[in-house]
């Protein structure tokens, strides 16, 4: 059964997508990631124009975090306090990041840098989240109990940093430089990367900030349903590249997704479900790196303008 | 026997009819050969469920000549050609192990998707450079490149590619035996309207062939329009693009909502 996009101008498969958003929901409610990551390379994947698959990619985003963070508000696993102090900065980042973007698409190259960036982060934080994650698994083999990555009592340079604000929630008492910056930083990725970037901004409160990982996965979901609307609202008036019936098929499929995805969950150890996050994320740097180091199967590419999008 | 005795009746038929053209009076009754060509609509309206089309076009051999229709040596071409878009051909090259577009070709706006159908395969029916000439033929067409980029570059190779791509992505199509003969005259071709349709001005074109020598062309316009829905969210998101973005926004945010009411209970 076939369904033509009206903005990427082309026919798919309505089952193909709805499988695509059912598993990337999946994944999103289980580790609290928005899942942009993962959503907008599949869609590529299945011929979807780039530029229509970042920017429906990140307003698919929008519904499965924003069901996600709902379910956590309810459960209590979300510290509004920190998801605010937290959007602060990303609102300001991705507005920054705008114009990165368009400096950086000047220089040229621009794919390139994306790919690399991509390639670096995933990287980098998976094969830290792992070998952390690993670390407290065996731990908590050994004593035989729950065992937190590390116990708040043991404080870095972050905890010294001045303008300090109290969390409840979070059972935190921490400056709000290092959660603007980090909010910042992220909201910077999202307009330049076309991600939420739930998967970088988790292990940073988690090791960075040492946020507890159960109340982590709420506020992410908070902050990414946030500048993900942003993005898709810039995606939509500079590109014209957001397809609504493309987006409502992932939209519906993955907000089921992400309910089935949150109880599994929940019934997971932190430890358990930071290294599952953790192999996620490098399989996909994997993949990613795989395409931009193998010889590819085709050399050419042909590109029509004004297609799918003008 | 038979074949010289056949061959002897077609002599005296020809000379038969060139005694008859002869005659000045009858010179406006024996016009050239000429193509006619219909199609059962001029718009074709992509919906939700478009998943690409079979175009059927007819058309008719005027003025034919009978001899020539007796021995089948009259062949009808028939073509679909795509609205004409700037293209891009860009080649992948290792740069410090890493696999990046390095070579560019700009090619002048081409056909984005190209139909052909015949009633022989179009190397019999005419000479490789009458082919050319006419631009009949996905090699024929008129690839005209304007600029490159990353340095100097095959010409040749780039064009290839992208006529393979071309035809990977089921834009560009033959049918060599697409064209066929309902009466001795009357003949019905089916072009493909691929399920990627680039919408817009797809031009139809018939060319009538006898003995390898090109007659007659004519040509017709097809529109591939939006309609409905498909057509009110694409103006939507062009003309009023603040406003597209906030419902896509706002849908996201509902469904997620209504998502996490229904699966409220553990």
């Amino acid at each position: 059964m076939t369904i033509y996009l009206p903005i990427a101008e082309l026919s798919v498969n309505i089952f193909v997508i709805l499988g695509m958003g059912a598993a990337v929901g999946f994944l999103s409610g289980m580790f609290g990631i928005g899942g942009g990551f993962l959503i907008t390379p599949l869609l590529i994947f299945y011929n979807i124009p780039p530029a229509v698959a970042v920017a429906t990619g990140t307003n698919q985003v929008v519904a499965a975090s924003f069901s996600g963070a709902l379910s956590h508000l309810r459960r209590g696993s979300l510290d509004l306090k920190l998801g605010f102090v937290l959007l602060f900065g990303g609102l300001t980042g991705s507005t920054a990041g705008i114009f990165v973007f368009k400096f950086l698409k000047n220089l040229g190259q621009l794919d390139l840098i994306v790919s690399l960036a991509y390639v670096t982060f995933l990287s980098v934080v998976g094969t830290l989240m792992l070998i952390e994650s690993i670390n407290a698994i065996r731990r908590s083999r050994k004593e035989g109990g729950a065992a937190q990555a590390r116990r708040p009592g043991h404080h870095n340079w972050v905890h010294r940093l001045p303008l300090k604000m109290r969390f409840r929630r979070s059972k935190l008492y921490l400056s709000a430089i290092p959660v603007v910056g980090l909010g910042f930083f992220i909201g910077l990725l999202t307009s330049i990367m076309g991600i939420g970037g739930g998967f970088m901004i988790i292990p940073a409160m988690i090791y960075l900030l040492r946020i507890p990982t159960n109340v982590v996965v709420g506020t992410s979901l908070f902050q990414v349903t946030f500048t993900t609307a942003f993005a898709t609202l810039v995606q939509a008036t500079t590109n014209h590249s957001v397809d609504v019936v493309l987006a409502l098929l992932l939209i519906v499929s993955s907000v089921v997704g992400v309910q089935y995805g949150v109880r599994v969950g929940r019934r997971l150890r932190g430890e358990t479900l930071r290294a599952g996050l953790a192999l996620l994320v490098l399989a996909v740097g994997i993949r990613l790196a795989v395409g931009l180091f193998l010889t590819p199967t085709d050399l050419y590419s042909v590109v029509t303008h004004g297609l799918g999008f003008q | 026997m038979m074949w010289r005795s056949a061959l002897a009746g077609a002599f005296i038929l020809a000379a038969a009819a060139h005694a008859f053209a002869q005659q000045p009076t009858d010179t406006d009754k024996n016009p050239p050969a000429d193509i006619e060509l219909g199609i059962s609509t001029s718009e074709i309206a992509v919906r939700s469920n478009f998943s690409g089309a079979d175009i059927t076009v007819f058309g008719a051999i005027k003025h034919a000549d009978p001899m020539t229709l007796a021995l089948g040596q009259y062949d009808v071409v028939v073509t679909m050609e795509g609205p004409k878009l700037e293209t891009t051909v860009r080649k992948k090259a290792r740069r410090a192990g890493i696999w990046i577009n390095r070579y560019s070709l700009d090619f002048l706006p081409l056909p984005t998707s190209y139909s052909i159908s015949s009633t022989r395969p179009i190397g019999l029916i005419a000479s490789e450079p009458e082919l050319r000439r006419l631009g009949i033929g996905a090699e024929n067409l008129r690839l005209r490149p304007s600029s490159t980029s990353g340095g100097s570059i095959k010409v040749e190779e780039f064009e290839k590619a992208l006529l393979r791509i071309k035809e990977q992505t089921d834009l560009y199509r033959s049918d060599s035996a697409g064209v066929g003969f309902v009466s001795s005259t009357l003949f019905k071709a089916t072009v493909r309207l691929p399920a990627s349709v680039p919408v817009g001005t797809h031009i139809v074109h018939g060319y009538l062939f006898q003995n390898g020598q090109f007659v007659a062309e004519k040509q017709l316009a097809v529109h591939v329009v939006k309609t409905g829905l498909e057509q009110y969210a694409n103006t939507i998101a062009h003309d009023e693009a603040f406003l597209y973005g906030l419902f896509a926004v706002f849908v996201a945010a509902f469904t997620g909502w209504i998502g996490s009411l229904v699966f409220r209970k553990d």
